[in-house]
């Protein structure tokens, strides 16, 4: 009927198309403004003059941030709980999911479990006991506080039963009267099946485990410690002066505080840049599957 | 129990030596769940059995099983905090706004990305608005403190241009909380176009057929297929974010606001950290967060009833 767009539609779609490019523009903007600054002489950025593109372009805040000691420290502590945390997240993940997702029949304590876990999605201790229970099981400072306290995310655990539903029955049958036991099953058949699943929550992992501050600010008394997103919220937020040497002082008068900044929050943004074009890939899957979080 | 969940099944009554087969056979599944059986226990429960800290006066030499035991007076005391009220109020309307403007703004967003036909540029546009979802508030806090400093910002320079006087957005009392919604909405809407993009794959094509026979136009179709096509999604998510009402955004406020602005910006969770991490009141502490997760729960709950009752939604 409407093949011919009327003049009115045609100007709802000019106006349309131009809302909505600057809609992302307003998300793009303010990162590629950080990047400019990042890349920008200092004068250049107190002076105002830089809004998306460098200004006098160098690189000294980029070889300041990487001669930080504290910096990399905290860039590696970060890299070492991803790549620790986020299989511990997933293999418990998996082995919990898995059992949940059959039905009452194959394993009759199923509710009971699916209730104690999902019960801790609706109510918690709160901050205190939290960390009295942190402190008392003896991790307080260690690496492993940031892992074993979020070791199982539960909500990806619900995500990845509803995903281990859905795979037809009779395939598991089949190999069940073929021997194969409830393990093989397991990695042999739900896991590959479930792929596209297991890759999502992966990725989430890897995003949730590189953003995390406040287990770092809470639970690690030595700065030394600090995850990344931990340390630049000391630097971002706080502005902690006793984090900062002398040394760092006279640095800072030369590089600014602006760009230097600039340049810790675009390398710590980085990694999540990285990884999001996968993410792109698979999440909508993943999102419309649970996408009905709180 | 193990008789009565049988039974339950609907299933014959089974005898002991059979039901003894089945346990062997349920051995595995049970094992598998048994690491994180452990860990949920000790970092999620025994954390809920410390919430009798609150009503005890915890004395760190004692611990928590000999601290002195004083019924409700860390209650009282948290009542007495000058300013509570302003603190619970502000939790509240924050976090109501942030919801409001996190099913509109998305809702809206879909409406006008579904107008936009071109496949590659409907990719390009989601691309690009729902990157700011993955980033850390930390980061974020980087960029906004920024942009929306008074002196040096892009947002204020840009308003200076206007003749537009300059805005403190981050410590002015009364601009800080609508800062924190807009910034919120900002990282989040995106991704929440992400659930009613969904909904809108769901709408069969043969109403817009029939629709457009009728001789409704682009904007009744959307009057009168989209919108009612999205509805119980949208009510789905607004029932869903009942059980947020206490959560103003933590991580948020926390890493952006600072002591001028707390008449309008202090909310319960941030009262909470400065109580109980900075001032080591661990009781009153555990006292306020005990009233936020009760109140968090009873929503929560309503919520997922009301859900399940008129939607049939299940979350497992």
């Amino acid at each position: 009927m409407n093949r011919h767009n009327s003049p009115g539609r045609r100007v709802f779609l000019i106006l349309n198309y131009t809302f909505l490019i600057l809609l992302g523009l307003a998300c793009l903007l303010p990162l590629i403004n950080v990047l400019a600054i990042s890349f920008s002489s200092s004068t250049a950025v107190n002076a105002g003059k830089v809004s998306l593109w460098p200004v006098e372009f160098n690189l000294d805040s980029y070889r300041f941030v990487v001669g930080k000691p504290e910096f990399v420290e905290s860039f590696l502590v970060s890299v070492k709980r991803v790549l620790v945390g986020v299989p511990v997240n997933m293999v418990l993940t998996i082995l919990v999911a898995y059992p949940l997702s059959k039905e009452r029949g194959t394993f009759r304590f199923r509710n009971y479990y699916v209730w104690y876990f999902v019960i801790t999605m609706l109510f918690s201790g709160g901050l205190i006991p939290w960390y009295m229970t942190i402190r008392a099981t003896g991790i307080l400072d260690t690496f492993w506080a940031l892992i074993l306290p979020a070791a199982v995310p539960i909500f990806n655990v619900i995500l990845l039963l509803n995903f281990f539903k859905n795979i037809p029955p009779e395939i598991e049958e089949a190999a069940r009267i073929d021997g194969s036991g409830v393990w093989q099953s397991l990695w042999r058949i739900a896991v590959p099946l479930s792929a596209p699943a297991i890759a999502t929550l992966t990725l989430f992992c890897i995003v949730t485990h590189w953003n995390s501050w406040f287990d770092g600010l809470i639970l690690m008394n030595n700065p030394a410690h600090y995850p990344l997103q931990t340390y630049l919220q000391t630097i971002i937020v706080n502005r902690d002066m006793s984090l900062i040497n002398v040394a760092d002082l006279t640095q800072w008068a030369a590089i600014s505080d602006r760009t230097s900044r600039a340049a810790q929050v675009f390398v710590a943004m980085l990694p999540v840049m990285l990884v999001y074009p996968f993410l792109q890939k698979y999440f909508s899957q993943g999102i419309v599957m649970g996408s009905v979080k709180g | 129990m193990e008789q009565v969940a049988v039974g339950k099944t609907g299933k014959p009554q089974v005898p002991s030596s059979k039901l003894r087969r089945s346990n062997w056979r349920e051995l595995p599944y049970h094992l598998m769940i048994l690491p994180g059986f452990l860990l949920v226990f000790i970092y999620s429960y025994i954390p809920m059995a410390g919430i009798m800290m609150a009503f005890q006066r915890y004395r760190p030499a004692k611990g928590i099983l000999h601290s002195p035991w004083v019924g409700w007076s860390n209650f009282e005391y948290m009542l007495n905090i000058p300013g509570i009220y302003q603190v619970l109020w502000n939790t509240v309307f924050i976090a109501l706004m942030k919801i409001i403007a996190g099913i509109l703004v998305p809702v809206v967003v879909t409406l006008l990305l579904n107008e936009a036909r071109v496949r590659w540029f409907q990719r390009g546009i989601q691309t690009i608005i729902y990157f700011p979802h993955f980033l850390s508030w930390i980061i974020l806090s980087g960029i906004l403190i920024d942009i929306l400093s008074p002196s040096t910002g892009v947002i204020n320079s840009l308003l200076s241009f206007f003749h537009i006087k300059p805005v403190f957005f981050l410590g002015d009392v009364k601009w800080f909380p609508y800062t924190m919604v807009l910034t919120d909405t900002w990282k989040e809407f995106g991704y929440g176009t992400i659930v009613f993009l969904a909904a809108l794959t769901g709408i069969n094509p043969a109403l817009y057929e029939a629709a457009s026979i009728d001789g409704a136009g682009r904007w009744k179709q959307t009057l009168y297929v989209t919108l009612p096509g999205m509805l119980p999604i949208i009510i789905l998510m607004t029932v869903l974010s009942l059980g947020n009402v206490l959560n103003a955004g933590f991580d948020q406020i926390f890493n952006l606001y600072s002591a001028q602005v707390y008449p309008s910006g202090d909310i319960i969770d941030t009262l909470v950290f400065r109580i109980g991490m900075q001032d080591a009141n661990y009781g009153v502490a555990t006292a306020v967060g005990l009233f936020k997760s009760v109140v968090s729960l009873i929503m929560i709950g309503a919520s997922y009833l009301l859900a399940y009752r008129f939607a049939g939604y299940k979350i497992f």
